[in-house]
């Protein structure tokens, strides 16, 4: 018998929103006591900063370069590589529950297998695999879906109808009649994506996938080996957690964030500091990318909607905290603790008020790429406690799961196991991680290369639509903590930019031999 | 190719193309022939066609109406018009022509308002160029 795995994953979550990382708003004794006992990660940089590219360097060990899935909308072949293969050909049992997003959402033909299996009624289907086998689908011989809502066609759509019906049409329409991200503003500020949902709470998406994640582990026998992949679509927006939770944050004594700078001046001065499509999003001129409400205007959001959102999403966060305690006492139950691994983390961060602006887009700074990463090795491993300080990528998670199982790492991995202490991230040589956005939608394209090193974030960008190729961003993590300096131009900073840009681009991951299609905005 | 609005009018235009290893009479065989949409476009389960009126059937289980406009054997054009309350707007053109050396250039451009829906048609319309090069080349 080895070790198993409970991989946990949130989405759109900030670094600074749990208690350990220094947050204020959620109660998060679960993820605190996780981290007080295991390893605790203070810089851990995703490789892009949404989802499907990001949940698909999860899953491949690889930067979105090298695995293709350069934007949303772009789905991850089937024959991908995957680390949950690696582990089910190994003897795991495999299962993910909750949020996959490595194939479109918005798919009116039932092409993708993400939002068939629901209504096929199968647990799993066989497909081909990366090394030319066939076998479940990238691995996972368990898999049960859900999303922000009830839009999509996934298995938790299908038992709130077999159970409340009535509480499909509860959550926030995530899309508007056109299929663009709603602007519609709710809650008690009319902020965007801010709903008050009357679902109850045993029956909301983040209770569900905790509830059939312990019901498969309650299915495996006492010796099996497992890999559960937990994947809560929570604290994402739309903010519409159960009504019957807001009063645990009130959103009246909700602080205003450090990095939203109150005052328009100021906070338009540091916008127009940055390369200029981050004035022309918070201004309305510009948009990017699908996954902020199209028609919606940074500039006209209010401190009382910056606290609103904050509380929601604080509510969110507590009912994850809560969730993944119920699966550990699962664990626990069935005499698994020792020997379990669990890592809990999430695929990018959300801008939450850091500037004025509100979820997520090519803007490469701490709101969206610092993220929480805490890994509690199985006690029985003797691993631990450590803070690690270096900079770590997601990239590095699947070859964290082959250490953990006892497997060397595939060759196609571009990461490296987890580095257990600052000591040992040096001797192995740890020190950058990069990441990468392209994007290219309805005319407008972005593209950025970041380096994340040394205490410096670097971001080079690639000409595009409202770039030239000579902007940049660059900034000092020490004296800066909330980027609101762009040292791009500064002479001063003129060597360290130079050293970093060489590094960056001299680190560059191979790029996939064939550019996959954009097939969907989502 | 994805034009649209920026930030602005939602009619968009995906254009899809692909070359495939067989000569023009042969690809216009399935494209000019309404009723073999299932046999090339994955999603596409079933597709009734009475007249000019055709009704496909998803995956997904939807079904939606569509208008055949154009079915021109000769200059291998084929349009079409989703009437589906999905759109607001909507015209699929296919077209096929001789590429040189035995091959065959397959254009398939999705007009459609809105635009996210656009993009969804013609993501899905840029896998069938990939199938149906799959299916004529194996």
């Amino acid at each position: 018998m080895g070790r198993k795995i409970l991989f946990v994953t949130t989405d759109q979550q900030r670094y600074d929103t749990l208690r350990c990382n220094g947050g204020v708003l959620a109660r998060t004794p679960v993820a605190d006591s996780l981290a007080a006992a295991g390893i605790r990660y203070t810089r851990a940089v995703p490789q892009s900063v949404v989802c499907m590219p990001s949940r698909s360097t999860i899953l491949t060990g690889q930067h979105p370069t090298t695995h293709g899935v350069w934007m949303n909308g772009v789905p991850l072949p089937v024959d991908a590589p995957s680390v949950a293969a690696l582990l089910q050909r190994s003897g795991y049992r495999t299962a993910l529950v909750g949020k996959a997003h490595f194939e479109p959402y918005l798919d009116p033909f039932g092409r993708f297998t993400e939002n068939s299996l629901a209504r096929l009624g199968v647990e799993t289907v066989i497909q081909p695999w990366a090394d030319g086998s066939t076998g479940p689908h990238r691995g996972f011989e368990h898999l049960e879906f859900a999303t922000h809502g009830t839009a999509a066609p996934l298995h938790y759509t299908l038992w709130l109808w077999q159970h409340n019906p009535d509480a499909i049409g509860m959550y926030y329409p995530v899309l508007d009649p056109s299929f663009n991200v709603n602007d519609a503003g709710g809650g008690a500020t009319g902020a965007p994506q801010v709903h008050d949902n009357p679902i109850p709470r045993g029956q909301y998406h983040t209770d569900w996938v905790a509830d059939r994640t312990i019901s498969w582990l309650n299915s495996l026998a006492a010796d099996d080996d497992w890999f559960c992949w937990m994947s809560f679509p929570d604290p994402h927006h739309p903010w519409d957690p159960p009504a019957s939770e807001l009063s645990r944050v009130g959103w009246r004594d909700v602080p205003l964030p450090l990095g939203y700078p109150a005052g328009r001046a100021e906070r338009e001065a540091i916008l127009d500091a940055k390369p200029r499509h981050w004035r022309m999003w918070y201004d309305g001129t510009l948009v990017s990318n699908y996954e902020a409400p199209k028609h919606w205007v940074p500039a006209t959001m209010t401190d009382d909607q910056v606290r609103e959102v904050n509380a929601r999403n604080a509510v969110e966060v507590e009912l994850i905290d809560e969730a993944v305690g119920r699966v550990l006492a699962a664990v626990a139950a069935r005499g698994w603790d020792r020997d379990t691994d669990v890592i809990f983390t999430t695929d990018h961060g959300e801008l939450q008020g850091d500037f004025g602006l509100l979820f997520k887009g090519p803007y490469h700074v701490d709101a969206l790429m610092r993220l929480p990463l805490i890994w509690r090795p199985a006690p029985s491993a003797g691993i631990g406690p450590e803070v690690v300080d270096t900079p770590v990528g997601l990239v590095d998670l699947a070859p964290t799961f082959c250490a953990i199982a006892g497997l060397r790492p595939a060759d196609w991995m571009q990461g490296r196991a987890l580095p257990a202490s600052d000591s040992d991230a040096a001797a192995r040589g740890f020190g950058r991680v990069l990441t990468e956005w392209d994007s290219d939608l309805f005319g407008v394209d972005v593209h950025l290369r970041t380096i994340t090193a040394g205490g410096w974030v670097c971001t080079a960008y690639r000409p595009g639509t409202v770039h030239d190729g000579t902007e940049g961003e660059l900034y000092d993590l020490t004296s800066d903590p909330l980027q609101r300096v762009n040292r791009w131009d500064d002479p001063a900073s003129a060597a360290v930019r130079s050293d970093l840009l060489a590094e960056l681009w001299d680190a560059q991951p191979p790029p996939r031999a064939e550019r996959l299609e954009l097939q969907a905005p989502v | 190719m994805l034009l649209g609005g920026r930030g602005g009018g939602s009619m968009a235009v995906v254009r899809r193309e692909i070359r495939i290893a067989r000569d023009p009479a042969r690809v216009w065989q399935l494209i000019g022939d309404p009723a073999a949409l299932s046999g090339w476009f994955p999603g596409i389960v079933a597709a009734q066609v009475d007249g000019t009126s055709r009704v496909i059937t998803t995956a997904s289980g939807l079904r939606l109406p569509e208008q055949i406009l154009t079915n021109d054997p000769d200059r291998r054009i084929f349009r079409y018009r989703l009437t589906a309350a999905l759109v607001r707007d909507h015209l699929g053109t296919i077209e096929v022509r001789e590429a040189g050396d035995g091959m065959t250039l397959v254009s398939y451009e999705t007009r459609c308002e809105p635009e996210a829906v656009a993009l969804m048609i013609g993501g899905a319309c840029g896998s069938a160029l990939h199938e149906l090069r799959r299916q004529l080349e194996s």
